[in-house]
């Protein structure tokens, strides 16, 4: 089974600022893309892929032993690029290439033809079952891995993420963990305003799941889930992280539901980057 | 059943759905072979390889789209799944995450189908899949197999395992009359030429198969010497049979469980209008839903019947 890298833990501020920007910037170049779900994830995908929690290794990015990760709600794409490449599965430089031709950083994650990418997604509400799948697999060989997916609040109104909850709850599969990035924002508003979720906490409970809420920013808190969520045995986890859209860069934050599918724009890119801070 | 046959003697057999839960059940001995039912596995026979593999069969409940996710995680971490449910109910329930999670993704997951077509009778039009062809072929990578009886079933069924991809297998209700009693050679992709003949060519799939067998019978007696093809892979179609078809023989009919759209009957077409067009005739569904019934009398009453098959193909060498 391959290692889970670990930094150091006075990098991680820098590694997520590092995403951000990345995250920003490949976005506005492109001139298309999700920068704001993007931002929210990063404290969870920082902790995820260099705090020691996901067992991986770019060298042998098929390694049937590796833990998954799958990110359902695909429109995070710059995201999971942006931590990909972070770890090492392609050079910082191809984030610039996003979504261009011939570029296999597609607007979407595709699978075929991208290392590191676990799953093809970008049609809401798949990437659960698709998790459930490699539990199963991992249970019928008796193998070790575990399986992580992210889905977004938003992307939680899909009947099938329902199904998926009700299933790997009843089949009690405690080597999948669910992180919902509840960013509290979907495509033209408030998820609150639109499909309200809550009491979030206690549907996953009752489809089964074992659940922890914590701030999705706290690199602390989501270190203290990830390590819970390990211990938890018979039950899947839940861990609803609370994370603000498009964090770290005030425009997005300040306007959430009018940003969704939109970068920065160029005469705002530099401003953006001060706000985020770190090394260019 | 008899599917308005009178003029041939065949034995009837298993229908395909229970042929291919016997060789399911057989293939299961290649243990990367996973099944994932969607709470009907005593109707798709899924519950043959249950009973032999437990821990490797997955009833998922009624959630035909999670039964695709998970089918399609299993398959990436290097599991063979089985996903059978009523066809329509796969292909029209959960076509989406059909699309995205198994055929964009390139998945080695096999799709199987039941209860298809109208011979399902009695519990009527939503539970008959009639387009479900249709949607199959709309799947880029996708093989689609409509198989004619019992024991090519069970040899599409071995195939689709043997062989890396994406299948659709498509399985009908009701028993069937045997096609191919002293075994055959069955690949998928070439169609098997089940009756020589010069004058015409009938291709057809499916229960039509044997329907076809009978028209050409008919036809005979008429001193017309028809060929029948048993066309079992949709997609990727046998293009140098329908080629030859063409060349050979004065027209075709095509005859299939189908709608008119998107099914064998479009894809014979492509591929006699590019590369050798002839006087084509086709026997289908046309544009409509049926209704309860049963169903040697929906066959007849929506024309899919060795006479309609018959006629097509005088209209066709009368032009």
């Amino acid at each position: 089974m391959p290692a889970a890298p670990m930094r150091e833990r006075s990098e991680f501020d820098e590694i997520t600022r590092r995403l951000r920007r990345n995250i920003v910037t490949s976005t506005t170049k492109a001139g298309s893309g999700h920068p704001s779900t993007s931002l929210s994830m990063v404290e969870v995908m920082t902790v995820l892929y260099f705090g020691g929690v996901l067992r991986y290794n770019p060298e042998d990015p098929g390694d049937p032993q590796r833990d998954r990760f799958i990110l359902s709600k695909g429109h995070g794409a710059p995201g999971l690029y942006a931590t990909l490449a972070e770890a090492g599965y392609f050079p910082e430089a191809d984030l610039q290439t996003l979504r261009q031709l011939g570029s296999p950083l597609e607007g979407h994650p595709n699978m075929c033809r991208l290392p590191g990418v676990e799953a093809s997604t970008g049609s809401l509400g798949q990437g659960i079952s698709i998790a459930i799948g490699h539990a199963l697999a991992a249970r019928i060989d008796g193998a070790g891995y575990r399986v992580y997916v992210m889905v977004g609040d938003g992307e939680s109104e899909q009947g099938q993420i329902w199904e998926a909850l009700m299933y790997a709850g009843n089949q009690g599969l405690d080597s999948l963990t669910v992180i919902l990035d509840h960013n509290g924002y979907q495509q033209t508003g408030a998820v609150a305003d639109i499909q309200p979720l809550d009491p979030i906490e206690g549907k996953f409970q009752a489809f089964g799941f074992a659940t922890r809420v914590i701030n999705g920013h706290s690199l602390d808190e989501v270190s203290g889930a990830f390590e819970w969520a390990r211990g938890v045995s018979g039950k899947p986890q839940g861990i609803i992280a609370k994370t603000v859209k498009g964090k770290g860069v005030s425009i997005l934050e300040a306007a959430p539901g009018k940003w969704h599918g939109k970068p920065v724009p160029p005469d705002e890119e530099a401003k953006a980057l001060e706000e985020i801070g770190g090394r260019s | 059943m008899s599917f308005g046959i009178t003029r041939i003697d065949l034995e009837m057999g298993p229908s395909t759905r229970e042929a291919f839960g016997e060789a399911l059940a057989e293939a299961g001995a290649d243990e990367r072979v996973v099944v994932c039912d969607g709470d009907v596995n005593n109707s798709t026979f899924t519950n043959k390889f249950a009973e032999k593999y437990p821990n490797r069969f997955f009833n998922v409940g009624i959630a035909e789209s999670n039964l695709i996710g998970v089918a399609a995680g299993l398959a990436s971490s290097g599991k063979i799944p089985v996903a059978a449910s009523f066809s329509i109910f796969l292909l029209a329930n959960a076509f989406d995450q059909i699309r995205m999670s198994i055929a964009f993704p390139n998945h080695n997951v096999k799709l199987v189908g039941t209860h298809a077509g109208i011979s399902i009778g009695e519990d009527g039009p939503s539970q008959m899949a009639i387009e479900d062809v249709a949607l199959a072929c709309a799947l880029p990578g996708f093989t689609v197999v409509v198989p004619a009886d019992g024991p090519s079933t069970a040899a599409a069924t071995h195939a689709m395992i043997e062989r890396e991809g994406p299948t659709f297998l498509r399985c009908g209700r009701p028993g069937v009359p045997i096609l191919y009693k002293d075994g055959l050679e069955w690949h998928p992709g070439k169609a098997t030429r089940i009756r020589d003949g010069g004058d015409i060519t009938i291709i057809a799939n499916g229960i039509m198969v044997a329907m076809a067998l009978d028209a050409a019978e008919a036809l005979a007696a008429e001193g017309v010497s028809a060929r029948v093809l048993d066309m079992h892979t949709v997609k990727p179609v046998d293009i140098a049979a329908i080629e030859r078809a063409a060349n050979e023989t004065k027209g075709i009919v095509v005859a299939e469980e189908h709608i008119a759209y998107g099914g064998l009957g479009a894809t014979v077409s492509m591929v006699v209008t590019e590369r050798s067009p002839t006087r084509m005739a086709f026997v289908d569904l046309g544009d409509t839903y049926a209704t309860s019934g049963k169903p040697d009398e929906l066959l007849t009453q929506y024309g899919l019947s060795p006479d309609a098959i018959a006629d097509a193909a005088r209209r066709v060498l009368k032009d």
